[in-house]
């Protein structure tokens, strides 16, 4: 039955992966691409989870913080951009 | 395992993958940025956090123990989400983006 689950699970992630790929691809200005890109993170962060359930491992999990420090950081950083026009002043 | 345990992960994993899903299909169908920005940032940070649990519960039937991770991911997730939420509404704010026009207002008028 889990097993099933965590099937069923990895589709629906995949499926909001592709979805979230259709919106960076279409998205008609530059905040709604940082949106995508940044759930598109998020979705990362739960396959790896997902791919660690899977495979019977803690090891991935490593990965899945480092994305997600990383993710905020570079959403964080396009914000300021594209709101500043630099990301440090 | 233990039956109660299945159940716990089956039910976190399809709420997660749920919440996953309509939080991106809110991104992909909305009409405006200022709408588009609700469905993601909800939806997945509660989708992720299911997930989470989820593994946290596998991983301590399989008597591996609670890691830092799972909880580190979870908390990281939960703080950062409004703020990412906020600087991207400030951008958009800032670029003036198209908004449909049964949106009331616009936000850099005041």
């Amino acid at each position: 039955m889990m097993v099933t689950a965590l099937y069923i699970t990895i589709a629906m992630v995949t499926l909001a992966a592709l979805l979230n790929v259709y919106r960076l691809i279409k998205g008609p200005d530059a905040p709604d691409r940082v949106l995508a890109l940044d759930t598109l993170y998020i979705n990362a962060i739960a396959l790896i989870i997902l791919l660690g359930i899977t495979l019977g491992t803690r090891m991935y999990l490593e990965a899945a913080l480092l994305i997600a420090v990383m993710g905020f950081v570079g959403t964080v950083a396009m914000a300021k951009y594209l709101k500043r026009g630099s990301v440090i002043e | 395992m233990n039956p109660f345990a299945e159940y716990a992960i089956c039910l976190l994993l399809l709420i997660g993958g749920a919440f996953t899903l309509i939080g991106a299909i809110g991104l992909a169908r909305l009409p405006d940025f200022f709408t588009r920005l609700h469905g993601p940032t909800k939806a997945t940070t509660v989708g992720v956090g299911a997930i989470v649990i989820s593994s946290v519960i596998y991983f301590s039937t399989l008597g591996q123990g609670i890691g830092i991770e799972e909880i580190l991911i979870t908390a990281f997730l939960f703080m950062t989400a409004p703020i990412s939420a906020n600087f991207l509404a400030k951008a958009a704010m800032h670029l003036k983006v198209k908004t449909t026009e049964n949106t009331r207002g616009y936000p850099w008028d005041q």
